[in-house]
């Protein structure tokens, strides 16, 4: 699983961060940095729920 | 559970029919909704749609696996009764939908003000149709809007036809636009972001009616003073969609009346805009008109329906939200009230970059953020395990 932003249309709003912490951050600068972009299968259900809940639909999985 | 039925064909509704697959559902699933549109998503209609930078086709919602979902749409349909005992949903062109499970998410509508027969001009933001028909009036040359209202859809209104190069008059009753929903001193803040931009703000304005002819021309104010309008947006608040839902039997206050786990009677829940329970974790009983809770609710109706054993959770969220103004990004997590305390504790009012803190009885109820989302976002999961004031304050 590869995780893909589209940085064009992100908002660094963080709400990835709520659903996977461990895939993505926000620092202090206000950008989103993802932390791994192949995360884990066993991130996959938290990735999926990251995906859902961007406002932007700014994420996708590329499988 | 063999049939469930789904009311409502947007944000909560469609969360809810997903989740229903994921949790394992494999029987007949319809979801009726009343546009003709496939669901879509609001936000951008007072944003970018409104200012023509997306078109309509571009906000569609991402309905996931279209065939593994293997929904039945029933659009351009209402519901227009609920027979509880028959199990039975009544549509407007007469015919009925069975069910043994039902989720309502029927959301909610702009609240009107009386307009004068035949006149045109004066408009309410909540569909699709709503905003292409406003953003019409704006390409078409109106050019002094009037935006009745300084909730978050009449400020997001008058940032966006700021924006378009529109003379913006905002009128709101109250002495100090959000001054419920954020406190005195931050609604402040957001008033004079409007008047920098150009905003005419005034506020203590009761609107006393709209003049004019076949177009609206003026709208008349209870203190008498008129002002010139081509066009005029009414954001003043929603009220839940719930009846088509009067005399089934469920409890309608401000909202379709669930219990602490979204259930609002054997076999039914509700989810969005148009429902109403008691949130523990801020022992009140709330409806949350937000995205991210039409989500949420959502999903988590979904579980509750085909849990037939009651062992599902109670659904207690901290809110959260978020405006997009001019160039600033507001958003607020928790449930901040007129009374409590507020405290800056980081970045600076001067520079509209910070964080507040909103604390009542020793806790913090809420976080509210310009241009500084990650805190807020962190504040939010703080919240959720119960944050202390003072373990804040020191924190910050
Ligand atoms: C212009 C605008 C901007 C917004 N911006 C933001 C924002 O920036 N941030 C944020 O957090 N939230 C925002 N929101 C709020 C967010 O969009 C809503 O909270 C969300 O849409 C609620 O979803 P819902 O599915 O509960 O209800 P809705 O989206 O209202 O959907 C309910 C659906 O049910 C249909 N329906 C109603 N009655 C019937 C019936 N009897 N039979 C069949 N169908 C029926 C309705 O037509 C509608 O399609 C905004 C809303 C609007 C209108
Ligand atoms: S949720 Fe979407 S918009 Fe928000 S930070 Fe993550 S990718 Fe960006």
């Amino acid at each position: 699983m590869r995780v893909v932003v589209d940085y064009d249309l992100c908002e660094s709003n963080a709400v990835c961060v709520g659903a996977a912490p461990e895939v993505f951050e926000v620092r202090e600068d206000d950008f989103l940095y993802v932390l791994q972009d192949e995360p884990d299968e066993t991130l996959r259900a938290k990735v999926e729920d990251a995906v859902r809940r961007c406002p932007k639909q700014a994420i996708k999985i590329e499988d | 559970m063999r049939r469930i039925v789904v009311v409502g064909a947007s944000l909560a509704g469609l969360r809810a029919a997903e989740a229903l697959r994921e949790e394992g559902f494999d029987g007949p699933l319809t979801v009726i909704g009343d546009e003709p549109h496939r669901p879509y998503d609001r936000p951008p209609l007072s944003k970018q749609v409104l200012a023509g930078a997306k078109e309509a086709s571009q906000i569609a919602l991402p309905v996931g696996d279209r065939e593994a979902l293997d929904l039945t749409w029933r659009l351009g349909v209402a519901a227009v009764g609920l027979d509880l005992v028959e199990r039975r949903v009544a549509l407007d062109d007469g015919s009925q939908e069975q069910f043994d499970g039902l989720v309502i998410a029927t959301g909610a509508t702009p609240r009107r003000i009386a307009v004068p027969e035949g006149m045109a001009g004066v408009h309410t933001l909540r569909t699709i149709d709503d905003c292409l028909a406003l953003r019409d009036a704006l390409d078409a040359g109106a050019s002094r809007v009037v935006v009745v209202g300084a909730g978050f859809i009449g400020a997001e209104v008058a940032a966006t036809c700021r924006g378009r190069g529109a003379e913006v008059t905002l009128l709101e009753a109250l002495p100090v636009p959000l001054g419920r929903v954020l406190g005195e001193d931050m609604g402040r803040l957001c008033g004079d972001l409007h008047r920098d931009h150009g905003v005419d703000l005034r506020t203590g304005a009761g609107v006393a009616g709209f003049e004019g002819g076949a177009r609206v021309e003026q709208v008349r104010l209870s203190d008498g003073s008129a002002v010139p309008a081509d066009v005029v947006v009414v954001g003043v608040g929603v009220t839940p969609n719930t009846g088509w839902l009067e005399g089934s039997g469920l409890a309608l206050d401000d909202g379709v009346l669930c219990d602490e786990t979204t259930l609002a009677a054997p076999g039914v829940v509700a989810a969005g805009d148009v429902a109403r329970w008691p949130n523990g974790l801020f022992g009140e009983v709330m409806r949350v008109e937000h995205w991210d809770n039409a989500i949420d609710m959502g999903a988590h109706a979904a579980r509750r329906l085909l849990d037939g054993s009651g062992a599902t959770s109670d659904y207690r969220p901290v809110p959260w939200f978020w405006s997009d103004q001019y160039d600033r990004k507001l958003q607020l997590a928790g449930r901040p009230g007129p009374g409590d305390q507020v405290q800056v504790v980081a970045g600076s009012v001067e520079d509209r970059r910070f964080t507040a803190l909103y604390g009542r009885a020793g806790r913090v109820v809420g976080a509210l953020g310009w241009n500084m989302p990650a805190r807020i976002v962190r504040y939010r999961s703080q919240i959720a395990t119960g944050l202390s004031w003072d373990a804040a304050l020191a924190d910050a």
